[in-house]
């Protein structure tokens, strides 16, 4: 490698350490044990998602609450083929969870999914399939007449209330649509501006839950334009949901900025959605795939904020400062080693192909732009791939425009080529005129073309 | 016989100055009947007349002896004749019956047709061409005609040589179209690309009303070329295209659309595939070479991003990424490219290595300054040919009467003095 002006030993040394050596600090206490004994943790948050081991699910679940622990533990089942025990585990977890709750739909399904692999205290169990329906008959009577006498007064806040308990109900009976639709009821009654925050987070949780998140986006606004002040917390709530909205509809760069304003006060406040790790994994990982370095640098590395929530996820951190300080092969291994456990996100997994490939992509091109010329060799060592692979990365890089280079496929070396402006300048122009001459002429044909088919009809007309 | 003869006499003594010319026209014109009903003994006659100074008379009675149909003996002794007329003709006589010397070289072309000798007919009618046309910008029935001959007799550096001169004025549209058309035949020969899409471009965007049969054949022809000299063709016409062109050239040009498209997926093997199958439409459109040369043009194109990426690269590679069969042939065609100067290059046969080199134009030299200058020319008088344009419509009558109707009826900042209802 020919770096451009007088290259100083110790620089020399750190490239060339990254296909030799890895001397980076990050991984030599990256034994994550589930026992909890990791060293760079302070809270008592264990790293969940780690590299190369499976993910505990047990601890996983104890994230979250709610409905989304449920869909998160069912998805985890559906994804880990390979994995028996896995899989019964969470379904073992997501059972128990439902038990808890009032959601005989999911009930069954779980049941049907477990199969009796677990053994008798997991099979069917009619008896408590039927006291919750028939209480939740008696309920959602109950909340109609409540409901009504209500409206009958017409006194506001009980109507808003009373909506407000249809749409717990329906939610906690699994009937997204229906409760949706109620929470969204209230509005006609809210008086302050808590009323409508209470609302539009009952909406952002349903639609988030269905899947709709356009609906997320609309309501997050509606939120923040609220005339008080929101508090920390609800804030924070906003701008996740906000980025899982943007995560979803694949524009990351957008999802970055949320999650990377996402105040630290968030804790666990809102894990009937989202958990801090999951913050800190999503920010991370969009922003290192759609910002450039100096916004990388500003927004995450020197974001104090951000640091709280990458202290969760060590892995994230070190993987984000190899990129920055251009350790591509330890970078590209922590990676490596965390895709399995992303791809059972809930959230992450159908995206997790496209931010890799853009994390990639980007650790190449940011490897050849300081150089005038690569040798290919070590660059193939530097990302732990073959010459000939490497080749066809750089090739569609190229022809992408996204790196300004030839290949000297001979010899094997990779030569920056910046484009003569002065030759490119006269080609334009000689292309322009060429193509100014030729649009005028047959323009001024054309106007004669009309000119006399004009005076043809004229003369007719006479 | 008398008439005949008092007809030649005429012509013999009115045919020196101007005004006894358009006397003697008028006399012609009345005889027209007279010598018409006489064509078969008109012959010897025209031994007695001289084609440059009688011209007028000749071309009155030439045109009364071809009125009728021919033989093929009559025209092989006709053609010498009018070849003789057209080369020593006065041009200012024959332009006052432009018609009449129309429709004798139009009957001149068939015959050399009939006669089976293209050949004979390209320098006379070449010359007609010239004598018939107001200006170098003129678009005569002719043109047409001298192209077909061209194109029938394979001399194409002869009708290259009319295409050269920019045309503005059109007697006909017809005769537009046909022209575009033969001219874009006559530079697809001549593998002169560039000027054969701009002149079927002109045909396909033309104003017409209705579709007809020249810009069909000319768009299946401009699909190919655009895919040879682009390697992109894109359906969506301009947006001064014809409403009729535009709704009804798709529908009958469809196979041309789909093997644009298959050339644009960049698969050398479906291509092929799609030609094989469809050989037999190409062919009876007569287009069948033009698509071989577009699917060559794909490898060439292939070959040209390959010089974008590298700067150095195996015969071997090569042929794997263009899908050629063997590096042989690989470098057949890159040494076919080099040639034609498509890409700079140099083939290292001991390697097996094709090393790309930049474009080693670098605009410095004096030819290079000639050719943008004389560009900055042409292009500053088309730009006072569009200045004196726009002020004659500006001037027109119906112009002014049409904008002032339609203007504004109170405009209280501009009281200019143009009435608001102009009759004239």
């Amino acid at each position: 490698m020919e770096p451009e002006g007088s290259p100083s030993l110790p620089m020399i040394d750190e490239i060339h350490s990254n296909g030799g050596i890895n001397l980076c600090d990050g991984d030599v206490d990256d034994e994550p044990s589930i026992d909890g004994t990791n060293t760079t943790t302070t809270t008592n948050n264990r790293p969940i998602i780690s590299s190369g081991e499976q993910l505990d699910v047990e601890a996983y679940g104890g994230l979250y609450q709610g409905r989304t622990k449920i869909m998160r533990l069912l998805f985890i089942a559906e994804s880990c083929e390979g994995n028996p025990a896995m899989r019964l585990e969470a379904l073992r977890m997501a059972h128990d969870e439902i038990k808890k709750g009032e959601n005989t739909q999911l009930y069954r399904e779980v049941v049907q999914k477990i199969d009796g692999e677990l053994g008798p205290n997991y099979a069917m169990d009619s008896a408590w399939c039927d006291s919750v329906d028939r209480r939740a008959d008696q309920k959602k009577e109950k909340l109609e007449n409540e409901l009504n006498a209500y409206r009958t007064n017409l006194i506001k806040e009980s109507i808003r209330m009373g909506y407000n308990d249809f749409g717990d109900f329906y939610y906690a009976h699994g009937a997204l649509g229906d409760a949706f639709k109620s929470y969204v009821r209230t509005r006609d009654y809210c008086t302050t501006s808590k009323h409508i925050i209470h609302m539009c987070l009952s909406a952002i949780l349903v639609s988030i839950e269905m899947g709709q998140f356009t609906h997320v986006t609309s309501y997050v606004s509606k939120a923040e334009q609220s005339p008080e002040a929101l508090d920390p917390v609800t804030a924070a709530k906003l701008r996740c949901a906000a980025g899982l909205a943007h995560l979803e509809a694949k524009k990351y760069k957008l999802a970055a900025r949320k999650f990377l304003e996402t105040g630290s006060e968030l804790g666990s406040h809102y894990n009937e959605v989202i958990a801090a790790q999951d913050v800190a994994t999503y920010g991370g990982l969009c922003a290192l795939a759609s910002f450039d370095r100096a916004e990388l640098k500003s927004k995450v590395i020197d974001n104090v904020n951000f640091r709280n929530f990458l202290e969760l996820v060590p892995e994230v951190r070190e993987l984000i400062n190899d990129f920055y300080s251009s350790h591509y092969a330890s970078c590209l291994d922590y990676l490596g080693n965390l895709k399995a456990n992303l791809l059972l996100d809930i959230h992450l997994h159908d995206h997790v192909e496209t931010l890799y490939d853009q994390i990639r992509n980007k650790a190449l091109i940011q490897y050849t732009h300081p150089f005038v010329s690569v040798d290919l060799q070590m660059m193939a060592n530097a990302f732990k791939t073959s010459v000939a692979g490497l080749e066809k990365e750089l090739e569609a890089l190229i022809t992408d425009d996204q790196i300004q280079a030839r290949i000297d496929s001979h010899n094997k070396i990779l030569y920056a080529r910046h484009a003569d402006q002065r030759n490119a300048t006269f080609q334009r122009v000689l292309q322009t005129g060429n193509e100014f001459d030729r649009d005028v002429r047959s323009m001024l044909l054309r106007a004669n073309l009309i000119k006399h088919e004009y005076n043809l009809r004229a003369a007719r007309k006479h | 016989m008398n008439s005949l003869e008092g007809v030649v006499v005429q012509i013999q003594g009115l045919s020196s100055s101007a005004g006894d010319i358009s006397r003697l026209h008028v006399i012609l014109k009345q005889a027209e009947e007279s010598l018409r009903s006489e064509s078969t003994r008109l012959s010897p006659i025209l031994n007695q007349l001289d084609p440059s100074n009688h011209s007028l008379g000749y071309l009155y009675i030439l045109e009364a002896c071809t009125s009728a149909p021919v033989s093929k003996e009559q025209a092989a002794m006709l053609v010498p004749y009018i070849a003789r007329f057209i080369s020593y003709c006065a041009p200012e006589q024959i332009r006052l019956a432009p018609e009449k010397f129309i429709a004798v070289c139009k009957r001149f072309k068939d015959q050399v047709m009939l006669l089976g000798t293209p050949m004979r007919g390209v320098a006379p009618l070449q010359a007609a061409v010239r004598k018939l046309q107001n200006s170098s910008e003129h678009l005569t029935t002719l043109h047409p005609e001298f192209l077909l001959l061209c194109l029938l007799a394979k001399c194409y550096k002869t009708g290259l040589s009319i295409l050269e001169e920019d045309i503005f004025e059109v007697d006909q549209p017809r005769d537009l179209f046909l022209y575009c058309y033969y001219g874009g035949m006559i530079c697809i020969g001549q593998k002169h690309f560039r000027k054969a899409l701009e002149l079927l471009h002109n045909v396909v965007t033309a104003p017409m009303s209705s579709i007809n049969a020249i810009a069909v054949e000319a768009y299946k022809k401009y699909i190919l070329v655009s895919l040879i000299h682009n390697g992109q063709f894109s359906t969506s016409l301009p947006k001064y295209t014809s409403s009729a062109a535009q709704r009804n050239l798709k529908n009958h040009c469809q196979p041309y659309i789909e093997l644009a498209n298959s050339y644009s997926t960049g698969k050398i093997a479906e291509l092929e595939q799609y030609v094989r199958t469809n050989g037999e439409k190409f062919e009876s459109d007569n287009n069948l070479g033009l698509v071989k040369q577009a699917v060559s043009s794909m490898y060439k194109r292939n070959i040209q991003r390959l010089t974008q990426t590298y700067l150095t690269l195996s015969l071997q590679d090569i042929a794997n990424t263009v899908q050629l069969n063997s590096p042989k042939e690989a470098e057949m065609h890159v040494l076919q490219m080099i040639q034609d100067g498509e890409i700079f290059a140099t083939i290292n046969q001991k390697d097996g290595m094709v090393r790309f080199l930049e474009d080693p134009e670098q605009y410095k030299s004096c030819e290079m300054i000639e050719r943008i200058d004389s560009s900055i020319q042409r292009i500053m008088s088309l730009s006072r040919k569009l200045t004196t344009m726009e002020e004659q419509m500006s001037c027109d009558p119906q112009y002014l009467a049409k904008a002032g109707r339609e203007r504004q009826r109170f405009d209280f900042d501009d009281f200019d003095t143009v009435p608001q209802k102009f009759n004239i």
